[in-house]
């Protein structure tokens, strides 16, 4: 059973305050139901040691990623964690073939497979925040390409260095595209120091037009 | 002695897991490990060396991940230096007797329609590994950790297709018995056998004691010798290394009960090493040997079902099938997928186990649509296809990117059909469907149908096809030119039965052509056939009859376990609702706002009783529209009820429609759609056409992923004067960019919206789009104007 924020679903469908109807809600409720018969979530986790080489650099695991906002949210961290998830493949054949049968439906189950996966994230983020807490160590917001200013391109080194295909069945395509569909690729920095302004996600993003913006 | 000699006859022993050992001497994080078959050959030798001083009679390759995609410009020198690296162990361990299988992974990315690797280039990315490798002079090709059975049928086909080796796969299940991309066991084994592999089974992902009831399972349906190369235990992470759980005796006692199981290959994969290997073949080398059997079974399979023909019979759906259909030809002309996959839909909910796939039709190029409705299908369905052709190319491109083992419709005892189709059968796989006529035509006795049946059996057998992957056709002909045709079938049913062991299949329906009320015939001679041994009917399981009569039959004869299937189908449905009076006179303007499909259907129906389809058109799907529409802009509606109401209108335009007959609703224009080259989401595409569609634009739906060239050529085809193109991410604005370019050239007075998540106006302008479609409401006013 996997868990997932019905609120963050419904701002992805674009309701700001106003409930939906009971009808849409039955509907989501069922698009749910049927996403937890074929979603298969996996996920891998893996930890690298963080160099700052340059101003607006990090490097890792042979990787080096060129990004102000990044950078700003790694400052001070001598770790990084790599995460990747995935709902499967099964959840995009679902919509697929809600789509080919009614749209709105598909609508509704993309909404909630988002906020599936974006909860399967702060599980796994979770976890990692506890072991960190272990050695004494704090997390930072986790951050994913295509944030702010980080390439997407960066989707590939993410995959390669977890081995998301073969560990998790997550792939990147030739565009950079996460396939499955409902995945996410993100590093969540650690620190010997607590973070006094702990901003997440949408807020810590530059990206102040976007139309999913909290 | 060659491999072939010794499979399933003898023990035989893989190698263990080279990660590790190669990190062990240095390998990087992140470095890819085939590049040390050039910079650092000694430890590949010594690894290799290593694991045949251990026991190994067939050590891999360090080619796992060597394909063009990651070694762009080197792979040829990765590949032979691979292989002569395992060739130079072999020399120094003085171990003659050792095979070297070219290992083969998988690529990496995700096969069309789910990812972007189209099926035939996979077939050339490892053709290319394959025709290296065997000229080197590897033994085998062994193709490992597949964990999408669709990659691995195009791994098997570039296999047979560039070498003559014996060809080994093995896959990853996961604890659930379940490929990464759904497969299951029988599915996959079903498969695999239809490919003609040398030897299946099972590595990575799990230890041996997690593997236990796959190999089990395995061991039950497979008849091809069974490799089980599990990991070191399960993984967990350790000061930032991967390391597993199961030391080399542990390991080697497990693998002492896998031995037991059924299984013919033994070895190791991530995290075992010479010792587990070592310790395993002293365990298991003594153990009683025994061959593999042949299981008989008749299964056919998509990606993810195993469908058997056995004792309990199984429905095949008729519906994709243009014959006599004119709806259906309308879309195979118009190429509307949208329709032909509703009809395979609703045969799926309705019962059917496999669907049948015809998509002849006078003046279409019959192979390319075969290839088109077979991918679309089998990307939504979970169903195993019939691929039902006359034609042998249709059916080899059909078979060919088909994700499974298919049935395949059909073959007959004349001389020349059989030798055009029983070779694809050996080459890609299925259960094939022997019509009982020849060159003499339809014999009318039962005795000359049995012999042509016996005929097509024998000619299958010399092409390796073995009895149980085809299936007797008696013929159904009608009784309303001959009264005693029934009885004739049926008596060929029972003897392939008895007389050859054999499964049949009918045509129900042809029963009953040229008479009234032919439902209740042909569910009459359905129950008929089915006690005369019918495996398979082909029939319409959206007719209520029909499915009665099954079901009844299931639960009269002993195939339908306290009758639960009968009672789950019919136990508890409800009378018919009952609207009250209230309800029942929500105009249909309502049923749109509202968003209630059903009853905008109803209502539609009422109202067109005394006014004309126009009328109900202008007067009330179009107002409704326009609302709700404008509530959506004012956010006062949102997305859901957007297209809830779009959905609702939909259907009632399809009774409008019904009701004009002949005089179509008048359309306004052309309209292209498509998601841009290399982008894979298409929600927001497939939103925007339920608005257009409503708003009385047709739309050709060119779907997801599509090449600039193909949306260019469309629109000088079909002069369309707009064209929506749809891009999610930075990196696919690229490829809308170059698709705008090409349209100015080849279509310049036309014009382009384009809409998507990381679009703004201002970067739809600098990409040299007309507009900028913020949601899809907005790309029916941009329409509205262009064609206004």
């Amino acid at each position: 059973m996997i868990a997932f924020d019905r609120a963050e679903a419904l701002r992805y469908l674009g309701y700001r305050g106003a409930p939906p109807d009971a009808a849409v809600l039955d509907r989501l409720e069922r698009c749910a139901a049927e996403l937890q018969q074929v979603a298969q979530p996996r996920s891998i986790d893996r930890a690298f040691d963080l160099a700052h080489p340059a101003a607006d650099t990090v490097a890792f695991g042979g990787v080096t990623m060129h990004s102000k906002n990044l950078a700003r949210t790694l400052k001070g961290c001598t770790r990084i964690h790599l995460m990747a998830v995935t709902l499967g493949v099964g959840v995009d054949r679902l919509i697929a073939r809600a789509s080919a049968v009614r749209v709105s439906d598909a609508v509704l189950c993309q909404a909630v497979a988002a906020a599936m996966v974006e909860h399967c994230c702060d599980e796994v983020n979770d976890t990692i925040r506890q072991a960190a807490a272990q050695e004494g160590l704090y997390c930072r917001p986790r951050f994913s390409p295509g944030y702010g200013d980080l390439a997407i391109e960066h989707q590939r080194d993410l995959c390669h260095l977890l081995d998301t295909p073969r560990r998790i069945g997550l792939t990147v395509t030739e565009s950079c595209l996460l396939a499955p569909i409902k995945s996410v690729t993100a590093v969540i920095g650690l620190s010997e120091t607590p973070q006094p302004c702990h901003r997440q996600g949408c807020e810590a993003c530059d990206k102040l037009d976007c139309a999913f913006r909290r | 002695m060659g491999i072939k000699e010794r499979l399933g006859k003898e023990w035989l022993f893989f190698d263990g897991g080279t990660g590790t050992l190669l990190q062990e001497r240095g390998l990087a994080a992140g470095e890819l490990p085939e590049t040390w078959n050039l910079t650092r050959p000694e430890e590949l030798v010594a690894v290799h060396r290593a694991y045949l001083e251990a026991g190994s009679d067939i050590i891999c390759t360090n080619t796992f991940g060597a394909n063009a995609l990651k070694f762009p410009d080197d792979l040829p020198a990765i590949v032979q230096a691979g292989v002569e690296n395992a060739k130079e162990a072999r020399r120094q361990a003085g171990r003659p007797d050792a095979y070297i299988a070219l290992d083969i992974g998988p690529t990496g990315r995700l096969l069309q329609p789910m990812g972007d690797l189209p099926f035939e280039r996979a077939v050339e990315l490892f053709g290319e590994v394959v025709r290296v490798g065997a000229a080197a002079g590897a033994d085998l090709v062994l193709i490992e950790t597949m964990s999408d059975s669709y990659e691995a049928k195009a791994a098997v086909l570039a296999a047979k297709e560039n070498c003559t080796l014996p060809v080994m796969v093995t896959v990853i299940f996961d604890e659930k018995g379940k490929l990464l991309t759904g497969g299951t066991v029988d599915s996959v084994v079903a498969l695999l056998e239809g490919l003609r592999v040398d030897a299946l089974g099972v590595n990575c992902g799990l230890g041996p004691a997690q593997m236990l009831p796959i190999v089990e399972r395995l061991a039950a349906v497979s008849s091809l010798p069974l490799i089980v190369d599990p990991n070191a235990g399960l993984p967990r992470s350790e000061d930032g290394r991967t390391v597993y759980d199961i030391d080399a005796d542990t390991f080697a006692t497990l693998m002492g009960t896998i031995a037991q199981k059924g299984v013919h290959v033994l070895g190791g994969c991530c995290g075992t090493t010479p010792a587990h290997i070592r310790k395993m073949v002293a365990v298991c080398r003594s153990l009683p040997f025994v061959p593999p059997v042949r299981k008989r079974r008749a299964v056919v399979s998509s990606f993810s079902q195993a469908v058997e023909i056995g004792d309990t019979p199984i429905i095949i759906g008729e519906r994709i099938n243009p014959t006599g259909k004119s709806k259906f030809k309308a879309a195979l002309r118009e190429n509307n997928m949208e329709y032909i996959l509703a009809e395979g839909l609703a045969q799926e909910d309705n019962g059917a186990h496999i669907l049948d796939v015809n998509v002849g039709l006078p003046g279409l190029d019959e192979p390319t649509m075969m290839a088109q409705v077979v991918t679309r299908l089998q990307s939504v369905l979970a169903l195993p296809l019939q691929i039902d052709t006359s034609s042998p190319e249709a059916m080899e491109r059909g078979l060919r990117l088909y994700n499974g083992k298919p049935m395949i419709n059909s073959v007959n005892g004349k001389q020349e059909n059989m030798k055009a189709v029983f070779p694809l059968v050996r080459k890609y796989g299925g259960v094939v469907v022997g019509l009982t006529l020849d060159e003499d035509g339809i014999p009318d006795d039962a005795e000359g149908r049995v012999r042509i049946a016996r005929r097509i059996y024998e000619t299958a057998a010399t092409y390796g096809i073995p009895p149980e992957d085809v299936v007797i056709d008696g013929l159904a002909m009608t009784i309303s030119s001959d009264s005693g045709s029934a009885l004739v079938t049926l008596e060929t049913l029972r003897r392939v039965r008895d007389e050859l062991g054999g499964h049949t299949i009918l045509g129900v329906s042809n029963i009953s052509f040229g008479l009234p009320q032919r439902e209740t015939i042909n569910a009459h001679f359905f129950t008929m056939a089915m006690q005369n041994g019918l495996s398979c009917a082909i029939i319409n399981p959206n007719a209520d009859g029909m499915m009665r009569a099954y079901r009844a039959f299931l639960a009269l004869s002993g195939k339908d376990a306290q009758c639960a299937g009968f009672i789950a189908a019919y136990g508890d449905r409800p009378a018919a609702p009952q609207t009250s009076a209230a309800e029942s006179t929500v105009s249909l303007s309502e049923c749109v706002e509202r968003g209630l499909r059903e009853r905008a259907v109803e209502a539609a129906k009422a109202l067109l009783q005394d006014r004309p389809p126009l009328e109900v058109v202008d007067g009330s799907l179009i107002p409704a529209l326009d609302r709700v529409g404008k509530d959506f802009e004012q956010g006062k509606v949102f997305l859901p009820q957007l297209l809830m109401s779009a959905e609702a209108a939909k259907a009632a335009f399809e009774v409008v429609k019904d009701a004009m007959r002949g005089t179509p609703r008048e359309m306004r224009g052309k309209v292209i759609l498509a998601t841009v080259k290399g982008d894979i989401h298409d929600i927001g595409k497939n939103i925007v056409k339920v608005l257009l569609e409503n708003y009385g634009y047709q739309v050709i739906d060119l779907g997801k992923d599509v090449p600039p060239e193909t949306i260019a050529e469309t629109a000088v085809r079909e002069q369309v004067q707009l064209i929506g193109l749809s891009a999610l991410m930075t990196t696919t604005v690229v490829s809308m960019e170059q698709t705008i370019r090409l349209l100015r050239e080849v279509k310049p007075d036309a014009k382009i919206v384009v809409g998507g998540a990381v679009l703004t106006k201002d970067y739809a302008e600098s990409i040299g789009a007309d507009s900028y479609a913020r949601d899809a409401m907005s790309t029916v006013h941009y329409a509205d104007t262009v064609f206004g």
